[in-house]
């Protein structure tokens, strides 16, 4: 029985239900066999065009989306804040209606101001992907980690999975707190006293300063980047104190009694949250994450295309 | 639930399969350089007795099988109120070359086998595809496919529905005829 999601844009991960994200994970499934086939390409979104607003810096989200895109056959516009209106005054609404008056039918936006998205999606008649809004979510990088959690355990339900690093400027780990709940697993945050909001244990998650304990807990390390860009005053001493305390050395993973699950959303800062050899380790996914980024972008499009009637009028 | 009308009984069906084997080897000879494609999900039960048999009845335990999803190639795309729902594709070979026995279990608008073609095209330059179809509703066409081999002809109404239940899914082999569409 066909299946349908609950929402018209896919805002956050706390809008939607965990039937939504199994419904998201079982059409990626499909388009992870699509884009390991000779020609990686369906013709399903022929009609639709897409625009990709990126009022901030993206390497991998960016491309992810649009592969994503590309292999629907969807049109695309791609807009960058830094060459565009933006820098001469021109506010978000206006902007983005601009580029509606072209007939758009879906805008995949990154904004650096939490809650752009939401704003956005209740003032235009497309639909609204976000891929990232500050500091608050990131929907679809949670669901690529869920769903790379997964392939590689066979469910996430019962899975301890432990997210370390900065928390306190991370979308990324908000998105993945309410997904990994919704789908049943247990989450523990750790970094430094700093880096970590009080309002997490409020969202029923367990928070811990000790790195090494916590690996012992979990089945899954995702491991965040320190975001020194979003960082305007000192949350530690420096960059080699924190890789001694809170670092992920391959001596640390081999002390463990079992093997553990490396993840990391990109880009990586080497050296600093994990060592050179436990990136390039067996134990990490963090490749197979961007892969299943494509296939799970697929997804949210798709099924969020798919709902909107077509006007044959 | 209404009864559906019988139009073809398991002893028949299993007639029915052996004979289009049976014409397909006539014509294709020991299948070398071909390979049976079955539509998902409801062509791939058809499909799977296919080619079982041509197996046996060949001697050749090579012939390619594949089980093609349609889903994301379909015209229809946005007129329903809920998204179509995909199926495993597995498709593990090209049929650049090769003559393909496309199957289907009812053949009715042709806009299924339309999708598949153009999924098809995807896997390479086919050297022939032909169609294989248990149910044939030959007047209700929108568009101009006709199969090469056919289990049965319907002639019914547009509002009329055909059902074909397997052994693996229903526990019996027969063919239904229903006066309205999709009954419970």
């Amino acid at each position: 029985m066909s299946k349908k999601l609950s929402t018209r844009h896919l805002i956050g991960i706390k809008d939607i239900t965990a039937d939504d994200i199994r419904l998201i994970f079982e059409t990626a499934d499909n388009f992870k066999e699509v884009i390991n086939r000779p020609i990686k390409k369906v013709p399903s979104l022929r009609d639709i065009t897409v625009a990709n607003i990126f009022f901030e810096s993206s390497t991998r989200t960016r491309i992810s989306f649009e592969l994503a895109e590309r292999r629907l056959s969807a049109d695309i516009v791609n807009f960058a804040a830094s060459s565009s209106s933006v820098s001469k005054g021109e506010t978000l609404l206006d902007t983005v209606n601009n580029i509606l008056a072209m007939k758009v039918d879906m805008v995949v936006m990154r904004h650096p101001a939490p809650g752009a998205c939401v704003y956005l999606s209740q003032r235009i008649p497309a639909n609204v992907v976000n891929a990232g809004d500050g500091t608050h979510e990131h929907p679809t990088q949670a669901l690529l980690d869920a769903f790379s959690i997964r392939e590689k355990l066979g469910d996430v339900a019962g899975k301890n999975v432990a997210i370390i690093g900065d928390i306190l400027h991370s979308r990324v780990a908000l998105s993945n707190v309410f997904c990994l709940q919704k789908l049943g697993a247990k989450v523990r945050v750790c970094g430094p006293p700093t880096l970590i909001p009080h309002h997490y244990r409020e969202l029923g998650v367990e928070v811990s300063y000790d790195v090494r304990d916590t690996l012992r807990w979990c089945d899954v390390a995702n491991v965040l980047r320190i975001q020194l860009e979003r960082q305007d005053i000192k949350y530690f001493p420096s960059l080699r104190e924190y890789h001694q305390y809170f670092g992920i050395t391959r001596q640390m993973l081999d002390e463990l009694d079992r093997e553990i699950v490396i993840m990391h959303p990109g880009p990586i800062n080497r050296g600093v949250e994990l060592s050179s050899d436990v990136a390039d380790s067996p134990h990490s996914i963090i490749l197979q994450q961007v892969e299943n980024g494509v296939a799970i972008r697929m997804a949210v499009l798709y099924l969020l295309a798919a709902q909107e009637q077509l006007s044959t009028t | 639930m209404s009864t559906g009308k019988l139009l073809l009984s398991p002893d028949r069906f299993a007639l029915t399969i052996e004979r289009l084997c049976c014409q397909l080897i006539e014509d294709w000879d020991n299948f070398a350089d071909a390979c049976v494609v079955g539509i998902q999900p409801r062509g791939v039960a058809l499909a799977d007795r296919i080619h079982s048999r041509l197996t046996a009845l060949t001697g050749n335990p090579d012939i390619p099988y594949g089980k093609l999803d349609i889903t994301f190639y379909r015209d229809d795309f946005r007129l329903h109120d809920k998204p179509l729902a995909p199926h495993p594709n597995d498709m593990d070979f090209l049929v650049a070359g090769k003559k393909v026995l496309l199957v289907d279990d009812v053949l009715y608008t042709g806009r299924t086998i339309q999708a598949a073609f153009s999924a098809l095209q995807h896997y390479g330059r086919a050297q022939v595809v032909e169609l294989l179809v248990l149910v044939d509703r030959r007047f209700n066409r929108q568009l101009p496919i006709q199969a090469d081999y056919v289990g049965i002809s319907v002639d019914a109404l547009d509002e009329a529905y055909v059902k074909v239940h397997w052994k693996e899914n229903h526990g019996v082999d027969e063919i239904l005829l229903f006066d309205k569409k999709h009954p419970a």
